[in-house]
């Protein structure tokens, strides 16, 4: 299918782009494309506009920032994945961007675009929630910070205005041994989730000091489990404790009910992959 | 989530031998593991595809489709989208009335009282599925003409969809075609050629034990990598129309758009450029091929037209779409002595080009490989508003297949007998052959018994047997299942005067044609059009054996009306039985004059001269003796040839099969079942496939894994799924899912050889098989994983929430879903009452 006619903008500066921006309100974001050309394909959205950040150098990249690591938000799936500092210090981001799709859609789609498009099946929304995750906005108004809790308001929906560019995204290093592993299901290898959970582990010699977990697609937005996260804290890296704890995951979720699963079936899903996540990252 | 991603062997021998990958010892080409003449073109993107073709003047056509399953088509006004710049045209199904043809064909009434309402390319008052056209646009460009699709404005007055084939059926649904009066498009009632059904039953008495299954083969979507494309090019000072069309069938679309539209045969020139894969949804005249050309016609400039992904699903002809009750009997020691098969077949909302025929053609395949004494087919046809089926990779076969080795294993589990066994017990044994079947057909030749040895021995069946039974005893939460399909096909359609018995509108034979150029090069052409097998390939190593002339000498036309005019085209299988069969018999000819010229050019007498690996000479005088290519250029040259010769040495052969060939095999198949989430992972899959002779074992290898992947799909993974207001919610490749090599396991292949007696080359044909084995083979193991739970049935595609619902569900929610009968049993007589599932 062919998209409705626009007109087409690629600056070299985040000024320029937020101009831009600011210039049309049916103006829109282009990053990787991965998830805007579709639904311009199919002819669900009419934007007259689209500001291509392509070109935008500063927007690429990770960095260490001390306590904290920055991707911008147009690293590319791919370039994340390979990065050192996201290896060493957001392993999960890591983990779960290497499910995300195929190798061709990786090397297009971008960190920032996956979060700003807030499709509550992708993988990243989660491990950013799981992992305190504060997005950076630049818009007319200068910049903000928007804690990952704040950032994802419903589906598709984010804390960002129109008028606004996702640039970076901080994610603070874990502090302590943490170990982690996002456990992803789906049908088929090139397939979203139909739930996904992302997990850190800090374990204190033989017990569950603290844990992070995100659930992928298991409602409107994604969701920190967090009774899962308050039943593990302090109990014995054991399957028993680690099962009982996750029998939590599903507690006020609200899943989807489609072609790719029922909710109580989504529910119950949550509850197996919790436990498998949690005891894949606790080692045990 | 399987992260198998090996190659497989066949890419270790490309990596170890390039060139010669694999030799036959007495140096000959056949049996000789080529790579394929076509790829370096289709590797380094030189390919012809249709949609690349660009003309002159080329305007670009869209079609604006109905958004609604069924409804009265009020008005429909174009004037606004004719006020976009860039458009050329649009018109409503009533503006081209008179020029498109009162209907698109269909060329298999399988009954004398078939309902087969009016099909017009474009809807004129009604509308009757989702994708059903009701307009074009043409324009200058594509992009203009996707917009001007917005601004036609279509009132239509909703009417009730019909979506499930028995609310269809039932009195005072609402009718796909009014005036047809009923929504069933016919009865085909088939007795078999064996004893009657009931009375072998009855007659058995407390003997028989009658095992009914209800099975459903869910709908799919053909998803060949080119969607289809058209152009049209017209000459219009001489009313000659060149149709390019991604098509499988150039030349039986030539006929068809000659009685659709009424422009004489003569004026049009079809040719299927490059395609890029079928699966049978290209073989098909379709309503935009003959919306292109009547608008070319009409413009007198040249269209093109070329679907997406999603129009493809809409528009495009669908696949399987039957609820089977089946029903299979036997003595208590496991002879079997009747099969009872009663199919609904969803039709979609109208009758593509063989949509009827293909569950008639399944009917001759549910018997499979077993002897019995009685077999009742019966099909009945529904209408339904719904995109139309029609052949998809197996059409009939492997719904038939599926159907036969799903029930074998529920009554082997019902005797309590190994599934193996009594499918050894029952089949044809090799010493029986040829055998005339309860369904009518003569097996030519086959042995089940090398078959399954050979596919035993590469699947340690006893120590996966082992291992099931371990798992099972301390109830691992990894469950493992292990499945069997001893199947065989028919293929090579078809012999003419069977195709005629069953009402089809065609023949079955194939033509070829060889030209040996004043080089000694050869130029052959065949009607058996390629969409991707690789036909080039293996046609040059039959004529170079032939002919004894190099591999690269020979060079294949096909898919153009005008450089291969006759032809039967690709499907069923039937691209080497049948068309490879005629290239061999055409080689046959163009020798023996060769040799006659040969013989006078020696001076020698005919009956003395003798042809081997290419040169012609005499007996007991070695040194007299010439080339193939000698003979060529003397006969080019055509200073001496035998008076009243003609100096050329071309033949064309037009060949009919006498029978079908029945490609046969053993596939086995273990599965991993996750009982926590359902999720189904094949372990070990073997095939043991006798597809006769080879001619080339790449190609074979591509096509049995190619084959696999899309049985495997059907079992696993694929389903088209139509909401109650007749939307297709599995509309894009997001939720139709289409597995890829990460999600299938490494194929263990290997073959048995027992020629075909039926064709002088000994081949059966490979384009099928592995689609036709490998479904039942891994349900049959989805189910075998999950007996314990008392499953005997899993609704295809067995998804992981399938599978976890059929272990955890509530037994009325199993019992409602089939997965398990009603108070267990399922052994009944014919008399009692058909359960429901
Ligand atoms: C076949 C396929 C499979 C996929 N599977 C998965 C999967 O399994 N898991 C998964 O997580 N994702 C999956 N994706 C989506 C993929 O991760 C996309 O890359 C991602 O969702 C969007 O990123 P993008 O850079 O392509 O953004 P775009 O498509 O360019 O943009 C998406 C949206 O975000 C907005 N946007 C983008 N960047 C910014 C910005 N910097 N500031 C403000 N707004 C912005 C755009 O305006 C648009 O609305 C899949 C995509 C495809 C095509």
């Amino acid at each position: 299918m062919i998209p409705a006619e626009f007109d087409y903008l690629a600056p070299d500066t985040v000024a320029d782009a937020v101009a831009a921006l600011a210039a049309d309100e049916d103006a829109k974001v282009l990053a990787g494309g991965q998830s805007l050309i579709p639904v311009l394909r199919l002819r669900l959205s009419y934007p007259t506009q689209l500001v291509d950040l392509r070109k935008v150098q500063e927007l690429r990249g990770v960095r260490d920032d001390g306590d904290a690591l920055v991707i911008g938000a147009m690293t590319r799936h791919s370039d994340v994945v390979a990065d050192p500092l996201v290896q060493q210090h957001a392993a999960l981001v890591a983990a779960a961007t290497a499910t995300v799709a195929d190798p061709a859609v990786r090397h297009r789609g971008t960190f920032g675009g996956a979060l700003a498009h807030a499709d509550p099946a992708g993988d990243l929304a989660a491990v950013a929630l799981a992992l305190d995750a504060e997005l950076v906005a630049e818009g007319p108004g200068g910049r903000r910070s928007i804690a990952a809790a704040d950032f994802f308001q419903d589906y598709l929906q984010t804390a960002l205005s129109p008028d606004e560019l996702l640039v970076e995204v901080r994610i603070p290093k874990l502090e302590g041994t943490w170990s982690v592993h996002y456990e992803k299901f789906n049908r088929v290898a090139q397939a979203w989730a139909i739930v996904g959970v992302a997990t850190a582990v800090r374990r204190e010699g033989g017990s569950i000091a603290e844990a992070r977990v995100g659930l992928t697609n298991m409602g409107s937005t994604p969701v920190r489990a967090t009774a899962v996260e308050a039943a593990l804290r302090g109990v014995p890296a054991e399957a028993g404790a680690i099962a009982e704890a996750a029998q939590h995951a599903a507690e006020g979720t609200t899943p989807p009910d489609d072609l790719g699963g029922k909710a109580d079936y989504r529910q119950h899903l949550a509850r197996v992959l919790t436990r498998r996540a949690v005891a894949t990252a606790a080692g045990v | 989530m399987t992260e198998q991603m090996d190659a497989g062997l066949v890419a270790e021998q490309i990596a170890a031998t390039p060139g010669a990958l694999s030799e036959p010892a007495d140096g000959q080409e056949m049996g000789r593991g080529r790579r394929r003449k076509e790829d370096p073109k289709l590797l380094t993107g030189q390919t012809n595809w249709t949609d690349n073709i660009t003309l002159p003047g080329l305007l670009h056509m869209a079609v604006l489709r109905s958004p609604m399953a069924h409804a009265k088509v009020l008005s429909v006004d174009v004037s606004a989208a004719l006020e976009v710049p860039g458009v050329i045209a649009a018109y409503s199904g009533a503006d081209l009335a008179d020029v498109m043809g009162a209907t698109l064909p269909c060329a298999w009434p399988v009954t004398p009282d078939m309902v087969s309402p009016p099909h017009t390319p474009l809807a004129v008052d009604t509308v009757r599925y989702v994708g059903d056209g009701v307009a074009v646009v043409v324009a200058r460009d594509r992009y203009t003409a996707a917009d001007a699709l917005e601004a036609i404005a279509v009132e239509y007055e909703q009417l009730p969809a019909v979506v499930d084939m028995e609310e269809a059926l039932k009195e005072g649904s609402p009718l796909v075609h009014e005036s047809a009066g009923t929504n069933r498009t016919f009865l085909f009632d088939f007795p078999g050629a064996g004893a009657d059904y009931a009375e072998t039953v009855a007659a058995a008495g407390d003997d028989a034990v009658v095992v009914k299954r209800r099975f459903v083969q869910q709908r799919l979507l053909p998803t060949p990598m080119e969607p289809r494309a058209v152009v049209v090019a017209p000459i219009a000072a001489a009313d000659d129309y060149t149709v390019y069309s991604a098509t499988q069938i150039p030349h039986i679309l030539r006929v068809m758009l000659a009685l659709t539209t009424g422009i004489p045969e003569h004026k049009i020139r079809v040719i299927a450029p490059d395609v890029g894969g079928g699966f049978g949804c290209k073989l098909n005249v379709y309503a935009e091929e003959v919306l292109c050309l009547v608008v070319a016609k009409k413009l007198g400039r040249p269209v093109k037209w070329t679907e997406s992904r999603s129009e493809h699903y809409q528009a495009t002809v669908h696949g399987r779409d039957q609820v089977q009750d089946i029903e299979i009997a036997a003595r208590k020691d496991g002879t079997l002595l009747g099969l009872k098969v009663e199919l609904l077949a969803d039709m979609g909302a109208y009758l593509q080009l063989v949509t009827p025929g293909v569950p008639i053609l399944g009917a001759f395949m549910f018997p499979a490989i077993y002897k019995m004494a009685a077999y009742h087919f019966t099909c009945t046809g529904v209408f339904t508003t719904k995109t139309p089926t029609d052949a998809y990779r197996g059409a009939g076969r492997p719904e038939a297949t599926f159907a036969i080795e799903r029930i074998m294993d529920e009554l082997a589990h019902e005797l309590g007998r190994d599934p193996m066994e009594l499918r050894k017990q029952n089949w044809i044994r090799h010493e029986e052959f040829p055998y005339d079947m309860v369904a009518g057909l003569t097996y030519d030749s086959g042995n089940y018994e090398a078959a399954t040895a050979k596919a035993e021995e590469m699947f340690d069946l006893d120590g996966l047997r082992r291992e099931q039974a371990e798992r099972r005893a301390r109830k691992d939460p990894v469950q493992l299942g292990i499945g069997i399909s001893t199947f065989t096909e028919m293929c090579g359609l078809a012999p003419s005067r069977v195709l005629g018995s069953l009402s089809y509108g065609a023949g079955g034979w194939e033509a070829a044609q060889i030209r040996m150029l004043p080089t000694g090069k050869v130029e052959v052409t065949s009607g058996a059009t390629p969409h991707g097998q690789g036909h080039h390939t293996a046609w040059s190593q039959i004529v170079a054996d032939a002919l004894g002339v190099p591999f690269e000498d020979v060079e294949v036309t096909t898919g153009d009306t005008d450089s291969s005019p006759k032809g039967m085209d690709t499907y069923g299988s039937r691209s080497l039985v049948v068309g490879g069969v005629a290239i061999h018999k055409a080689t046959g000819k163009v020798l023996e004059k060769a040799k006659r010229i040969a013989a006078h050019l020696l001076e020698a007498n005919e009956a003395d001269v003798e042809f081997d690996k290419g040169a012609f000479s005499v007996k007991g005088s070695p040194e007299a003796s010439m080339t193939i290519q000698e003979v060529a250029l003397a006969t080019f040259a055509a200073h001496n040839l035998p008076d009243g010769m003609e100096p050329t040495l071309d033949s064309d052969y037009v060949y009919d099969p006498e029978n079908f060939s029945y490609p046969h095999g053993t596939h086995l198949c273990a599965v991993e079942i996750d009982t926590e989430t359902g999720f189904t992972t094949i372990r070990k899959y073997v095939c043991v496939d006798d597809i006769g002779k080879i001619v080339n074992p790449v190609i074979v290898e591509g096509q049995v894994h190619g084959g696999l992947a899309q049985g495997i799909a059907q079992a696993l993974y694929e389903e088209a799924v139509y909401d109650d207001d007749g939307n297709l919610t599995t509309g894009t490749l997001v939720d139709y899912l289409v597995p890829a090599a990460p999600d299938l396991p490494h194929f263990e292949t290997g073959r048995t050889e027992t020629p075909a007696t039926s064709n002088p080359l000994g081949v059966k044909g490979v384009g099928e098989a592995g689609t036709i084995a490998s479904t039942p083979a891994v349900m049959n193991a989805v189910v075998d994983a999950l007996r314990p739970f008392g499953v005997r049935d899993v609704r295809m595609p067995a998804t992981p929430e399938r599978v976890w619902r059929a272990i955890h569900g509530s037994d009325a929610e199993r019992a409602a879903a089939g997965t398990i009968a009603y108070g267990g049993a399922s052994t009944s007589t014919t008399a009692a009452t058909q359960e429901q599932m």
